[in-house]
């Protein structure tokens, strides 16, 4: 039954992907979506027996790896925080696959595109499931692949080769630091399964190691590497450009990655592995100041794009942001909820965005929209829901995870959780500010687009609107309905010991012992509505005052608009520098050098050696017969000689 | 009382010669127009003699006064040489028939040889040792020379018989200086002297050493390997590639036999020789074939370095090394056979062709012919997972475990090289444009049915190669036990 809720995906996946053209392209869309929903619906049955009922479990599948005293076996691990990602998971790319069959109508690789769709949810579903740190590797790479697979999935377009390249090689960075990762994790243990690598960390939480000629806290390093692979995977400030390339890829594939399966998986591996974080204090410091920065940072460029996709990404980097820095502080809970509520009103926000798109034919710059609220209202409303979650207002989703987070963050009562605590608030404003921007850039004021693309503007098909209506109706309900689960009074018998929190870093307890006051309580929400009014005053009272501010503060705007300068500095200094030397390694090194000597050289030498030894047969018996006395003689002296 | 000499161990050997004077006669009152019956007959009696030969209980059972053995690794290595033989008439039979070489004689020649070799495989004494050597080189003289109607099939069968006379008469010399030095012919006997002496005599060195050199010819192993391209080119096809296929693998079970059994104690001073031959013919197959473009001459030249990791196998001295020769053997075997039912069919209008650049464009006009014929030539490049990958992994992985590190690193550099020829074969078919003179034959059943039997060996040895490996193994272990 357990496999029911991993394998179904795979399976559609093969089917779509290699019999598509046997099956057609409605057939495969059926056994794709079929695959995706039968799962979502084993996640739902799950979720009760493992998360409510509180029967985590193992399942072990087969033994994968067997070498001396090193055994992988390939298990199924079921605990809370699984099946709440299984959720997660299975309900959003549920919604996208539906919603793909009328996005992608016009596309002729839909059969492959769904495959990819269903095997990108298959990765990730190994990547929740992992009960081992190979296992947890062998997801992350998947999803690394699919993600490429499907951002380049419109390949003749040279920005989406580009845009594929670069997630894939900066996760790679990532993954680089990961492995390296899973290798201290393995010395320090000898154990890459996390029951036992997990009973073990308070014994060595104190071992140094040797790293780079420095001696270093084992287990901090361990963390600190395997963190470098969520830094990647759920683009915190540093490697996280990919992301919002990422837009390049077909809008579905937008909200998969952003709402499901890819860059939730470092939040989930930060909670994953929370047993080894929480003995590690600095780890968990630096995972707080990285969070809080990405949160920051990524909300300060999201004010100034103009692409209806890409602010949705920046949000998505700067919500990542609030997960990472809940992590941080302990509220490893606080933070797969927010995942949680994010992956519903994202995937709404993506979803209603692409419907927009459709509508405007394929126009993403919310410059060149307006007024369309009429012409789409349900779009027009999905929209608005999902920014009214995003920008945690009460009542809705993202209220109650992103309330808790900052509070959580205020509880925690350290520098770090200062730090976080503050930067989140003015990440909440500015969230709301740009959100509402998108809002009435897009859907008020007078239409700016050509009488023709306004001629075309129509509501999406049903196929469209029925997954927006399901995130809709999640994005306004899951947070009030899993508020007591994942971080009110029933946490503890809803949790229990998938992620273990220390009694002193607990500080979602904190908050709900009343350890933060009515001011820092309330300040995100007067926050958000105060982003809102600013934004409909720039917006829609006093129009020039968003020039005025560009035009006044230049530098700041260019250094926004440029995303801090981000991809200018690493194609400068890392990219540039790269090619130079691997042009010099190719030309010099691999040309002159090796062809020079290999290819070249060799070859001609080999012939020459051929031709002279061809030359030796000439065709007389009486040669052949000297041959044989010569080489007779040769080996009888050699014995008389040698004795 | 004298016992009764028992001949049942000899049942294969004695079935086949009496099948091959009954054919003599069956061709000499039908003449020539009975040729076909004759090569199935023929075919089938070979058959049958595998069949007896297998029946054969793998025990050590000698017999005419201990000069005739028959163990575990004779009934493998005769095993390969019938199958080899009858795969070999009846793809050269249809080849005849259009060229007018549509003589009873050629099958019947070519079982009068096996039962040569078989006598060769089976020898126990220098005497029987000999017998059968010239059992089956004075039928393959003949063989050689069988068009002789033409100048280069005269040609090579002259040349076989004058550096093959020489050759026996090296043989002859050496195996005269080791019962000079001994005082017996008999193997086990000699094995005894060996034995009993702390230090070889150089006499009987030297003695091994003209021996050696007299089998060395008969394998083509460089530096007496002049004649192979001479005659693989010059004899008619289907004599090339019985020449290629069982001769090969008899000759080799000879020399096996010999510097195992016999030479056993000598070990140390056979394996520089064998070294010295495995580099120089490796090194000469593989440079010598790059600039043929007879396809005849090529596969000579592939078959001097096919002896060379033979003999990469055999340096290393051990049962595992002997084993790995064996499946060696077994796949080099398969893989000649199919190549040369290839050969076979290349015809223009009815005329033989042998320029490789006949190849070019054969998928298109031939896709079934191309694609076993590239399964061949990545097989014998060594291409995993086809089966000459394994053959040539168990010598290596011998000679390796034999400390022969620096046989084992030319044996790999040459095979680069060899895979460029073989290769290019590939590419011809597959990449170059049809010529004007392309191969328009049209297979016969036999060729088909062997086409296709060596191609699915190749292609599948990598799923099924218990039956091979274990057999070679046990044959290994019976040819040391001995």
């Amino acid at each position: 039954m357990e496999l029911a809720a991993v394998f179904p995906p795979l399976l559609g996946s093969i089917i779509a992907g290699f019999f598509g053209r046997w099956i057609g392209v409605r057939g495969a869309q059926i056994i794709s979506c079929a695959g995706v929903v039968s799962a979502a619906l084993t996640s739902a049955w799950l979720f009760n027996d493992v998360a409510l009922q509180g029967h985590a479990r193992t399942v072990e599948v087969f033994t994968w790896i067997k070498s001396g005293s090193f055994v992988a076996p390939w298990a199924l691990r079921f605990d809370t925080l699984t099946v709440v990602m299984l959720i997660v998971v299975t309900f959003v790319s549920s919604c996208v696959h539906i919603y793909s069959i009328g996005y992608m109508e016009k596309d002729p690789h839909r059969p492959r595109f769904q495959s990819y769709l269903s095997l990108f949810t298959f990765a990730m579903l190994m990547l929740v499931t992992s009960d081992n740190f190979i296992q947890l590797f062998f997801g992350w790479e998947g999803v690394g692949l699919m993600s490429y697979l499907l951002i380049n999935f419109w390949y003749h377009k040279a920005s989406a080769n580009d845009a594929a390249i670069k997630a894939f090689i900066q996760n790679r960075v990532g993954d680089l630091g990961f492995a390296l990762g899973i290798f201290v994790v393995f010395y320090l243990f000898h154990a890459v399964d996390f029951g036992t690598v997990f009973a073990a960390v308070p014994g060595v939480a104190v071992q140094q190691i040797h790293f780079l000629g420095f001696e270093v806290n084992g287990l901090t390093l361990a963390c600190l590497l395997l963190f470098m692979g969520a830094v990647a995977k759920s683009a915190q400030v540093g490697l996280h450009s990919w992301l919002i390339d990422a837009m390049e890829g077909p809008t579905p594939v937008s909200a998969l990655i952003h709402a499901a399966t890819m860059v939730t998986a470092g939040v989930f591996m930060v909670a994953r592995l929370s047993p080894m974080f929480e003995f590690s204090p600095t780890a968990s410091a630096v995972v707080t100041v990285f969070g809080a920065t990405t949160a920051f940072v990524a909300a300060t460029i999201g004010m100034t794009q103009f692409d209806i996709k890409r602010i949705i990404a920046y949000s998505t980097m700067s919500q990542l942001g609030y997960m990472m820095f809940a992590c941080g502080v302990s509220a490893y809970n606080a933070a797969i909820f927010h995942l949680m509520t994010h992956g519903f009103f994202k995937a709404l926000l993506f979803l209603s965005a692409g419907s927009v798109i459709h509508a405007m034919s394929d126009e993403q710059d919310i410059r060149k929209m307006g007024g369309l609220w009429k012409l789409i209202p349900v779009t027009y409303v999905a929209l608005w829901i999902g920014s009214l979650a995003l920008a945690g207002i009460p009542l809705f989703a993202g209220y109650f995870s992103k309330d808790m987070v900052l509070e959580a963050a205020y509880a925690a009562g350290t520098p770090v959780g200062t730090y976080a605590y503050w930067l989140g608030i003015i990440t909440a404003g500015l969230t709301a500010f740009y959100s509402w921007r998108l809002l009435l850039l897009t859907f008020h004021g007078k239409p700016r687009a050509d009488h023709h693309v306004m001629d075309h503007v129509h509501e999406s098909p049903a196929v469209m609107l029925l997954p927006i209506s399901f995130l809709a109706a999640g994005a306004v309900c899951v947070g009030f309905l899993a508020y007591s689960w994942f971080v009110g009074g029933d946490r503890v018998g809803f949790w229990h010991d998938a992620v273990l929190i220390l009694p002193g870093h607990d500080s979602v307890a904190a908050v709900q012992h009343g350890a933060v006051p009515a001011w820092a309580e309330n300040l995100p929400t007067m926050v958000a509505l105060a982003g809102i009014v600013s934004a409909y005053l720039c917006y829609m009272v006093w129009t020039g005052l968003p020039g005025f501010f560009c035009r006044t503060f230049k530098p700041i705007h260019h250094f926004l608009y440029n995303h801090w300068y981000y991809d200018i500095l690493v194609d400068r200094f890392i990219v540039e520098p790269s090619l130079a030397l691997a042009r010099g390694v190719w030309k010099l090194g691999n040309g002159t050098t090796l062809d020079g000597l290999g290819p070249r050289t060799l070859v001609a030498a080999t012939q020459y050696v051929g031709q002279r030894a061809v030359r030796l047969q000439s065709g007389y018996v009486f040669h052949y017969a000297f041959a044989m006395v010569i080489g007779l003689v040769v080996l009888v002296s050699w014995f008389y000689v040698n004795g | 009382m004298a016992e009764i000499p028992s001949i049942l161990p000899a049942t294969p050997e004695i079935f086949l010669a009496c099948s091959a004077l009954a054919l003599l006669l069956l061709g000499v009152f039908k003449g020539d127009c009975a040729t076909r019956l004759v090569s199935h007959l023929a075919a089938a009696a070979l058959l049958v003699a595998a069949i007896l030969v297998l029946s054969h209980s793998g025990a050590r059972v000698f017999a005419f006064n201990g000069m005739f053995v028959v163990d575990g690794f004779g009934v493998f290595m005769k095993t390969l040489v019938l199958i080899g033989a009858a795969a070999v008439v009846m793809v050269g039979q249809g080849y005849a028939a259009q060229q007018r070489m549509n003589r009873f004689e050629l099958p019947v020649l070519i079982v009068l040889s096996t039962v040569g070799m078989m006598m060769m495989i089976s020898a126990n004494d220098l005497m029987a040792l000999y017998m059968g050597l010239e059992t089956q080189s004075l039928a393959l003289y003949v063989l050689a020379a069988f068009r002789r109607d033409t100048q280069t099939s005269t040609e090579a069968g002259l040349k076989y018989f004058v550096l093959g006379a020489l050759s026996s008469g090296l043989l002859l010399f050496g195996a005269s200086l080791i019962y000079g030095f001994t005082g017996t012919t008999n193997f086990d006997r000699i094995v005894a002297v060996l034995a009993s002496a702390p230090k070889a005599e150089i006499g009987i060195v030297v003695g091994m050493v003209f021996m050696i050199a007299g089998l060395a010819f008969k394998v083509a192993a460089v530096p007496f390997h002049m004649w192979a391209p001479d005659v693989y080119e010059g004899s008619p096809t289907p004599v090339t590639a019985f020449f290629a296929a069982a001769p090969k693998v008899a000759a080799v079970a000879l020399l096996l036999r010999v510097l195992i059994d016999p030479f056993g104690g000598l070990t140390d001073q056979w394996r520089q020789i064998i070294t010295f031959m495995a580099v120089v013919s490796m090194v000469l197959g593989a440079v010598g074939a790059i600039q043929q473009t007879n396809i005849k001459r090529l596969l000579a030249y592939g078959s001097i370095g096919h002896v060379g990791y033979i003999f990469l196998g055999l340096a290393a001295g051990s049962e595992q090394g002997v084993r790995g020769i064996l499946i060696y053997l077994a796949v080099y075997l398969v893989m000649t056979v199919g190549t040369f039912a290839v050969v076979l069919s290349m015809r223009h209008q009815g005329r033989p062709v042998e320029n490789i650049a006949h190849f070019a464009g054969l998928s298109r006009t031939h896709p079934m012919m191309a694609l076993v014929m590239a399964l061949f030539m990545f097989s014998m490049a060594g291409i995993p997972p086809l089966a000459g990958f394994f053959g040539k992994f168990y010598v290596f992985l011998a000679a390796i475990e034999g400390h022969l590190y620096g046989l084992a690193v030319i044996g790999v550099l040459t095979s680069v090289i060899a895979a460029f020829y073989y290769l290019r074969i590939v590419k011809l078919m597959y990449f170059d444009e049809t010529p004007v003179e392309s191969i328009d034959q049209q297979n016969d059943g036999a060729v088909t049915v062997v086409l296709v039997g060596c191609g699915v060996f190749t292609a599948l040895f990598f799923f099924f190669p218990v039956p091979i490996m274990s057999g070679a193994a046990s044959a290994a272990a019976s040819l040391f036990a001995g």
